[in-house]
């Protein structure tokens, strides 16, 4: 007994120690079990795409795939340009001007996913219903969207998403 | 009524292994000599049910992955071969299908019963809020494993439910590709949701024995929400009073599960789910399988993204406050005239809104779901506090032993309870 007496250090601290070292380590342990759920090396690799802009012509557009979700492609007309650009910003629940939005003002390039659960809008084949401002339709939960893609009612919070895009040519742009 | 056991094995075997081990009285002491409240309707067989309905798709979902292939190309087409190539394989999938919303059917009938007797209250709490949480596993396990088939239903539901989480600022994002395995629903996430569909069902088992073991230490309630006096003279044996009215009534819910099955096996599912998942092509109206179709209205009636998500995930949520909401010290509905017809207008709402949730987001649809979740809140919140301090609930019988001879005419000197109180339960039946 005497040695412990000189300490304050007792065997008590080294187990508490001891045990606070082990959780500690457990609990590291746990994270590659949990990281392993991230998306994969291989996944993240398809993370850019070049796509060629010729075949569409004014007022068509295309959709193309950019990690696993669709890209919409829409070469715009003089009037939607116009009608982009007439909205007043404090109009918008998500407020961006349409020049921050297309580089090009002809060329209007966008994730198409609906910012609200997940759905592909309607709006990019000729049939297909346009919603109250002219640009794309969720049929889901009913969000339009105008033709800068801004989010002007319903549901969800946020203009659906423009991707990093780079024009590498006149007419051929690279995503991600 | 727990207690000492009162197993006694005779054989000299029964008595080694009981020494060493003492299963046997474990089983002679829950199933079979527990003592049972000896008025319960058959409101109180959808626990048996439910364990029924438990093994049955715990079974048919074994036998199932032995056929099932989880992989974005083979998923769907592997479905398709065990309904025409594999023996019995359109049996077992009809019936692991519509087992699931059987056992929905069957817990939503469990959760009413519990809300109608008061089966939350003191002392029974926790066997409540246990039931809560087998309840969210169950959703687990059903949306897990309704991405299985890879139809458009099964990719865009899941599409949409795992988007629920990016609602959240900052973190939503992350823990959507986290659960995803990718920036969309795809190869990972039909790989993990097969994996954790075949592990949940497990952990509902263990819940299930947690619940069972919180039952047996206050005992069963009962339609008068009267306690247990005197063993001797309120209850009886679970064996066979109780073993043989659960498996009568097994028998009946199962006629109705196999009429699903062999005559209506896609009554309840949706026929877009026939079509095989298509990232790039939403079906025109999503909705989920009937069994979330209240929720689902609930998530569409707020027009604010992150609103809705946590008001669905609130409206189970308050489920769990439940016992402390309720301030009525009677239990059942039977003696408390206001709650019985609050009772009834809430079931009414719930069947609303899951007729709305699966109609189309519009117009008077939304007001309407708006005007039914308003509601279904304000039962919790506001009704139930209110109702227990103002209303004058009708005389208790003196015991169960008391209510039971009354009903049955054996004591024409009547316990002063009224007569029609004492029979309503027995008519739910």
């Amino acid at each position: 007994m005497a040695h412990t007496d000189q300490s304050d250090t007792t065997r008590r601290d080294f187990l508490y120690i001891a045990t606070g070292s082990f959780a500690a380590a457990t609990a590291f342990s746990i994270w590659p079990l949990i990281d392993q759920m991230n998306p994969d090396a291989s996944v993240l690799a398809l993370s850019s795409t070049e796509v060629d802009l010729t075949p569409v012509e004014v007022g068509q557009s295309m959709t193309v795939k950019w990690r696993g979700s669709p890209i919409f492609i829409r070469r715009r007309t003089a009037e939607e340009i116009k009608e982009a650009l007439a909205v007043p910003l404090e109009d918008l629940p998500d407020p961006e001007a349409d020049s921050e939005r297309a580089e090009k003002p002809e060329w209007l390039i966008m994730v198409g996913v609906c910012t609200h659960l997940g759905c592909i809008p309607k709006g990019q084949k000729l049939g297909d219903e346009r919603g109250d401002y002219n640009g794309w339709f969720c049929p889901c939960h009913g969000s339009h969207y105008d033709t800068a893609g801004r989010i002007r009612k319903g549901p969800a919070p946020l203009n659906l998403v423009v991707p990093p895009i780079e024009y590498l040519e006149e007419t051929k742009i690279r995503i991600g | 009524m727990s207690g000492q056991s009162t197993y006694q094995p005779t054989s000299a075997v029964g008595k080694w292994f009981e020494s060493r081990l003492p299963v046997m009285g474990l089983v002679h002491d829950t199933m079979l000599n527990f003592p049972t409240p000896k008025n319960l309707n058959y409101w109180w067989t959808f626990g048996g049910i439910l364990a029924t309905f438990l093994v049955l798709q715990i079974i048919t979902g074994i036998v199932l992955a032995m056929q099932y292939t989880p992989h974005v190309d083979f998923a769907f087409e592997s479905v398709e071969k065990i309904m025409r190539d594999v023996n019995y394989g359109w049996l077992l999938r009809y019936a692991h299908a519509n087992g699931a919303s059987m056992f929905f059917l069957a817990v939503y009938i469990h959760i009413f019963r519990g809300l109608y007797y008061g089966s939350y209250k003191q002392p029974r709490e926790l066997l409540w809020i246990i039931g809560v949480i087998i309840y969210l596993v169950m959703m687990a396990t059903a949306f897990m494993g309704y991405l299985l088939p890879w139809g458009q239903m099964s990719f865009w539901g899941a599409t949409v439910i795992t988007n629920f989480f990016s609602a959240f600022p900052i973190v939503g994002d992350p823990i959507v590709e986290w659960l995803r395995g990718g920036f969309v629903v795809g190869n990972p996430t039909l790989n993990r949701f097969f994996s954790l569909h075949y592990l949940t069902p497990f952990i509902l088992v263990g819940l299930v024995g947690l619940h069972v073991w919180a039952l047996h230490v206050p005992g069963n309630a009962n339609p008068t929400g009267v306690e247990v006096k005197s063993v001797k003279d309120d209850t009886v044996p679970f064996h066979p009073y109780y073993t043989l009215k659960d498996s009568f009534a097994i028998v009946v819910f199962m006629i109705l599960f196999l009429w699903f099955v062999f005559f209506a096996p896609n009554f309840l599912g949706e026929v877009d789910n026939y079509i095989k998942a298509n990232p790039l092509v939403t079906p025109a109206h999503i909705v989920p399988e009937w069994y979330f179709l209240p929720f689902y209205a609930i998530l569409r009636a707020v027009p604010d993204k992150l609103g809705g998500v946590l008001l669905m995930f609130a409206s189970i949520g308050v489920l769990f406050i439940l016992p402390w909401l309720d301030t009525s010290k009677v239990k059942s509905a039977t003696f408390r005239p206001l709650y019985k017809q609050f009772f009834f207008i809430f079931v009414a709402v719930s069947i609303g809104l899951g007729y709305l949730g699966g109609k189309p987001a519009e117009g008077g649809y939304i007001l309407a779901a708006r005007i039914l979740t308003a509601y279904y809140f304000a039962h919790f919140l506001i009704i139930m506090p209110i109702l227990g301090l103002i209303e004058k609930p009708k005389k208790l019988p003196e015991s169960i032993a008391k209510a039971v001879l009354d009903k049955n005419g054996d004591d024409p000197g009547g316990g002063g309870a009224p007569a029609e109180a004492v029979t309503a339960p027995e008519t739910k039946g």
